[in-house]
């Protein structure tokens, strides 16, 4: 029962994602945090980040990527089994895909008035301004003393902002501040 | 047969795609584009241009709402399906593996050294992209307040991304009846 309860908030969770993470990857990044981290507690900032990372360096969007994580940790982590763990995560996966599913039926439908609908522009006039901001507070949120121990830590970001405005490959600033932790701490 | 072997084009297709970008977002859009339009003929070019239009303003995965559109278009719902599950079924594998293993490791203090390391880079990985996003929403000094209020609700205030979205598609629908009651503005 207990069980159900939990398969059954975890799906309403990522259905919520689905339905209202708008601009795709970072972006639903924050709405993902606020559900998992902030409301449900479901697993810790550090935690979260740590699959953030992991979703960097894998195929995959993040919002699939964290689905899959967190539906399993969330369950084993509430003392049930590997079986039940693994069941929670494709309930996950499968609730965060839903909404699309229903969206993208509806729309091929209405598909050629659709794309040239003033309407549609004027809205995405302002919610494309909103998907920085909402970015930007994905990035905030993570600035906390368990992501951020020290002066090093800094150092670290600071040299990985550089690098990637610069265009270098994320998976190997990844692997390389991997390394850099290793040795520092 | 005939009939199954093209549900099974969709799912291969879109599974080799879910497979093999990592990171998400545009890399995987142009290696789409490159399966749907010039391998395979599925959609034109113009075609493709408009669906992409509508797989980014919709909520969900932009991968999965592309996957979805064009198993729709090839196939009807059912086709949908496929592509869908060729999208999602890599990733939910590669991560849950991971989820497995990770959770027997999570304490070992080299992978927590190295996680260290880690997690103040996938910050930066998160801030960097913000300023060409910026530049490709057309940010300015007339709408910049727009993310920035986003940002200090989501982050200081911890106001949910579902109230920011649904705020601004409203505010984006009264703005086009008002401009639309007055041309002249």
């Amino acid at each position: 029962m207990e069980l159900l309860l939990l398969y059954l908030s975890l799906a309403l969770a990522f259905f919520k994602i689905g339905l209202f993470g708008f601009g795709g990857g970072y972006a639903m990044l924050s709405l993902i945090q606020h559900e998992i981290v902030v409301t449900h507690q479901w697993i810790s900032v550090e935690d979260f980040t740590n699959i953030v990372a992991i979703s960097q360096t894998t195929p995959g969007p993040i919002a699939f990527n964290s689905a899959t994580y967190i539906g399993y940790s969330a369950v084993t982590d509430s003392g049930f089994s590997h079986l039940a763990g693994i069941i929670g995560s494709a309930i996950c996966t499968l609730s965060v895909s839903v909404p699309s599913l229903i969206l993208m039926t509806i729309v091929f439908l209405f598909f050629k008035k659709l794309s040239k609908s003033q309407m549609l522009q004027a809205v995405l006039q302002f919610l494309r301004p909103a998907v920085i901001g909402l970015i930007a507070a994905a990035a905030l949120m993570l600035v906390t003393p368990d992501n951020f121990v020290d002066v090093k830590s800094w150092a670290i970001f600071g040299i990985v902002a550089i690098a990637s405005l610069k265009k270098a490959d994320p998976i190997l600033l990844i692997a390389l501040s991997g390394v850099a932790g290793f040795f520092l701490y | 047969m005939n009939k199954y072997r093209q549900y099974y084009e969709l799912f291969s297709v879109f599974f080799k795609i879910g497979a093999f970008t990592f990171g998400g977002g545009y890399a995987m859009i142009s290696l789409i584009r490159n399966e749907v339009t010039q391998k395979r003929k599925w959609l034109d070019d113009e075609e493709f241009m408009d669906m992409l239009a509508i797989a980014q303003s919709l909520p969900g995965p932009i991968s999965l709402n592309t996957a979805l559109f064009v198993g729709n278009k090839r196939k009807g719902f059912k086709g949908s399906l496929f592509a869908g599950a060729g999208i999602i079924v890599p990733s939910f594998v590669v991560i849950l593996l991971i989820a497995l293993v990770f959770a027997q490791f999570k304490d070992n203090l080299v992978v927590k050294k190295v996680f260290l390391g880690i997690r103040p880079a996938v910050v930066a990985l998160i801030a960097a992209p913000l300023f060409s996003l910026g530049k490709a929403a057309n940010l300015n000094w007339q709408n910049l307040w727009i993310p920035v209020l986003v940002a200090v609700l989501v982050w200081k205030f911890s106001v949910s991304p579902v109230f920011i979205v649904l705020g601004t598609v409203m505010l984006g629908i009264a703005w086009f009846i008002l401009s639309k009651r007055n041309p002249n503005q």
